[in-house]
């Protein structure tokens, strides 16, 4: 190379330095490969990784909360829960605008489902308040009617909040992008309707839940707004508007019914927004909920993962679950537990199985391995079921047990539904995954190695010990592997006869991603397992070597 | 936020896309139920008679069981394939909070009585939430091995708990629901305290301390099928499971086993239509559920399995089995012999307390 680049660079035949020319090729080369594997890799990226990926990444994601609520995360930032008072006037006025919209929308009751799971209680607070927020407002709007039948008509609204003059587009795009935001809608079309800068500034909360009303009428419901009527929550707002706006200076369209509002405004039945949600249910001025409320304000959280190791967030940091909640380490121990004895048994049924296949003439060895392979060709749930008509105290085995007088006909034994049921049935499953890799390592064994030693005076054991075993290791290596990793996901097995005491953490996954949807939990619970199974993995390659597995 | 709708996508896709077809094409809808002798009943009661009538093709889908995940999973993905869905009012009730389940008005959506009652009086109480189609009533409750109980069978839900005078195995759901009414109910709490104990922390250890008395001598199931193997099988001397799991092992299979009617809880079963579907599909959903759901189809479907009919006005219709010809009015489980005591599903309660109390009560079952 140094020679090259004293005398200038090397030339391919058609004058290119050879360097890029060779770099070319090789690179055309490699995006031929590549567009050769891409059907493949573009299928497992779409099908299986990112589809983990996704799951994943539900473990932490928490952005419902500030979605739904977004006003109230913010006003709640400043609110100090250790006084043990609850919130002021401000964050119950927050709530009830973001509670509204979230109500219209159907998203309240899902965000009480979410932080049901963190206190018990508040799923029907929420559902409960969303059907009684109409009330507020119902009265306003009565009293606003008496003052101005105008106030009462859609149309009307619809020409006073658009005005005149310059329109605030920027709130629209704003309510907009908090109405995508909680409900995950496209919010691209356009709503037909803007307030104008004007009557925002004379009446910012008025402007602020019309444009709501607005852009949910628009784009969810698809309707007109200057032919729907305004939400209750409308007249609250100019309600609270009017007590401190400048009307008397303001002439945009439909100032004179604005003045006479305010006039009126004694006549309107204000409540503080406190006493109201009070008055739905008095559990909105329990502290906790709102310590709740704002310990999983954040876009994402640990509360998850916190949970899946029993522990969980408090005002004061983390601490651990109230002892009887603790289960899912138990279940993680009794799992990794499990998963090992049942590899161990697997070891000493199956490998003296694979010596006598590997070592019996072909034909022979043929016929066994069909009986090895045949319970592979039946289903998983017959086989498990086998095994509770045999193992059950009125089954097979405890009937000959009590026809042969060992065992008295009212102290039968208790084989299943429990560990030891899960371990025989389990290890029955998984014996062909131990027993086919290690029969492909015996078969490449010469049985002339066994010879030779017993010939240079070895016993039995010895040459089996010294000579035959060490080489049926990478066997061991590959069965264990495969029965160990596919055990610790097992879930129909554990399901049907474990009982209370022979399940596995895959049976609790099942429950919340099927049974309680706590799919963050279920997804922070799969990551722990799915992150000891590589961590396993790893130590079994440090110690073992993976290089020393073979499958044949 | 694009990636996971991107992913959720393709997934429901992959395991969709041959129902898709069928959905999307006229005249076919797919009904989702529990399967077996459910199914059945559903199919004759309701689904041929409206097949003939409309020309219509139902596919029946067995997913009920997974029927909650299963369509938020698609609703995540923004293509629902199913028209109708079967499930049990507290999934409706779950559905519904998740925006999953379409809001019905029962005047509007279901047809009125004959007498001309209308449908909101005529399901009274069933109407749970507001996008529940009551369908039937069932109940949980325990059946016992006439010939293993001695001669003083059991007829108090404590009998249950009484492992002198009922030596055995018993089974019970493994679940808290219900098991925890129970417990309280048997440890001397009032029927109509029982929600207001199980609400605190006292309350809930006091109804696991009386399920420990038990727990050495019970089978816990999951699926319903269990108890009555176990019935038949003499694994357990009593076991708790639905009423027309055991009817047919009592009258169909003839096995030695009888009905513990005390202290049944009644829950209901009925359908909900997913929301996010097209117009055409959804017009197809409800012209199907005002038809599946008068009074008349309610008691046929009486005939194929004994669980009662939602509806008050179906009651008076319900006749005889279709194939066995016994009575089927005394197997329901709303017959005023079969009801003195029962229990109705706390929707509310287990809404907000399902997750807390079974935490604790999985807990529990792993000491």
């Amino acid at each position: 190379m140094s020679d090259a680049t004293q005398d200038g660079p090397v030339l391919a035949a058609d004058g290119t330095p050879l360097k890029r020319s060779l770099a070319r090729a090789l690179r055309m080369q490699k995006l031929r490969a590549l567009a050769l594997i891409a059907p493949l890799l573009l299928f497992v990226l779409l099908t299986f990784i990112a589809p983990i990926a996704d799951m994943l990444f539900r473990s932490v994601e928490n952005q419902i909360v500030s979605a739904t609520m977004p006003a109230t995360v913010r006003e709640l930032s400043d609110w100090d829960g250790t006084t043990g008072n609850p919130p002021g006037e401000e964050v119950f006025k927050a709530l009830y605008f973001d509670l509204f919209l979230a109500a219209e929308a159907k998203e309240h009751t899902k965000l009480g489902t979410r932080l049901n799971y963190e206190k018990t209680g508040v799923s029907s607070l929420f559902r409960s308040s969303g059907r009684k927020l109409d009330d507020l407002g119902k009265d306003y709007q009565k009293a606003f009617k008496k003052i101005d039948k105008q106030l009462d008509e859609g149309e009307f609204w619809y020409t006073m909040m658009t005005g005149s003059g310059p329109a605030s587009d920027a709130l629209v795009t704003a309510r907009k992008a908090r109405f995508g935001d909680m409900t995950d809608e496209s919010t691209k079309a356009d709503i037909g309707f803007a307030p104008s800068q004007a009557i925002t500034d004379l009446l910012p909360l008025t402007a602020l839940a019309y444009t709501d009303f607005a852009v949910f009428t628009a784009i969810a419901d698809g309707d007109t707004v200057a032919e729907e009527d305004p939400w209750e929550a409308v007249y609250v707002a100019l309600a609270e508007d009017l007590a401190t706006a400048d009307v008397a200076a303001y002439t945009g369209p439909g100032a004179d019914v604005l003045q006479a509002a305010q006039a009126g405004l004694d006549t309107i039945p204000v409540t503080s927004y406190t006493a109201f949600f009070e008055d739905i249910d008095k559990d909105w001025l329990d502290p906790e909920v709102w310590e709740t409320v704002k310990m999983y304000s954040p876009k994402y959280t640990n509360g998850y993962f916190l949970n899946a190791v029993d522990l969980q967030k408090s005002p004061d940091g983390i601490e651990p679950r109230p002892e009887n909640q603790q289960i899912y380490m138990k279940l993680f121990k009794r799992t990794m537990f499990m998963s090992l004895v049942i590899t161990g048994s697997c070891i000493l049924l199956g490998y003296p199985v694979a010596w006598i296949l590997a070592n019996l003439p072909m034909r022979t060895a043929n016929l066994l391995m069909i009986l090895v392979l045949l319970p592979f060709w039946t289903s998983l749930l017959v086989r498990t079921s086998a095994w509770k008509v045999m193992l059950q105290q009125q089954g097979v085995i405890n009937d000959v047990l009590v026809w042969l007088g060992l065992v008295a006909d009212d102290a039968r034994l208790v084989m299943i539904n429990n560990q030891f049921g899960t371990i025989v049935a389990m290890t029955h499953i998984l014996l062909p995954f131990m027993i086919l890799p290690l029969y492909s390592v015996m078969q490449t064994i010469p049985p002339t190695y066994l010879r030779a030693a017993k010939s240079l005076g070895a016993t039995n054991w010895t040459a089996f010990w010294r000579v035959y075993f060490p080489q049926s290791v990478p066997g061991i290596g590959a069965g264990s592997i495969l029965v160990f990793i596919l055990s610790i996901g097992y879930y129909i097995t554990p399901e049907i006869v474990g009982g209370t005491t022979g399940t596995f953490i895959s049976n609790r996954i099942a429950y919340h991603i099927s049974s309680s949807l706590n799919w963050g939990l279920a997804a922070a619970l799969g990551t722990i397992l799915l992150g000891v199974v590589l961590l396993l993995y790893y130590v079994y390659d440090k110690i073992v070597g993976i290089d020393n597995v073979k499958l044949g | 936020m694009k990636l996971k709708t991107l992913t959720a996508l393709v997934a429901t896709t992959a395991i969709c896309a041959p129902m898709a077809f069928a959905a999307d094409m006229a005249d076919e809808m797919t009904i989702v139920s529990w399967g077996g002798a459910y199914s059945k009943s559903q199919l004759k009661a309701y689904h041929e008679p409206y097949m003939e009538k409309t020309g219509v093709k139902i596919i029946n889908d067995e997913s009920s069981a997974e029927a909650v995940a299963k369509l938020r999973a698609m609703n995540e993905a923004g293509n629902v394939t199913w028209d109708v869905v079967d499930v049990v009012a507290s999934d409706a009730l779950r559905l519904c909070d998740e925006g999953l389940a379409m809001e019905i008005d029962p005047d509007e959506h279901l047809a009125a009585a004959p007498d001309g009652t209308s449908a909101e009086d005529d399901f009274g109480d069933m109407l749970v939430g507001d996008c529940f189609i009551p369908q039937i009533v069932y109940s949980t409750t325990f059946g016992y091995r006439t010939d293993l109980v001695g001669d003083t069978p059991p007829d108090d839900i404590c009998d249950v708990f009484d492992l002198e005078a009922y030596p055995g195995k018993r089974s019970l759901e493994k679940r808290a629901i219900n098991n925890m009414e129970w417990a309280l109910l048997c440890d001397g709490v009032a029927k109509e305290d029982v929600y207001d104990v199980l609400g605190t922390e006292e309350g809930q250890e006091k109804a696991l301390a009386k399920l420990d008395t038990i727990k050495d001598s019970v089978i816990w199931w999951s699926a319903g099928a269990d108890t009555p193997q176990l019935l038949a099988d003499g694994e357990v001397v009593m076991g708790s499971t639905y009423n027309g799991r055991l009817f047919s092992v009592i009258e169909e299979q003839n096995q030695p086993v009888a009905m513990l009617w005390d202290a049944q809880v009644f829950d209901l079963d009925g359908w909900i239509i997913p929301t996010g579907l097209s117009p055409e599909r959804q017009a197809r959903a409800l012209d199907y559920i005002m038809f599946a759901t008068d009074t008349q189809r309610l008691a046929d479907q009486a005939k194929y399995i004994s669980y009662g009919p939602a509806r008050a006005s179906s009651a008076p219709l319900v006749g005889q089995h279709a194939e066995l010809g016994i009575d089927m009015a005394p197997h329901m489980p709303t017959d005023p012999n079969n009801a003195k005591n029962t229990f109705l599903y706390n929707y509310e309660f287990w809404a907000d307390y399902r997750d807390d109390i079974e935490a604790k009560f999985q807990a529990w079952l792993a000491k």
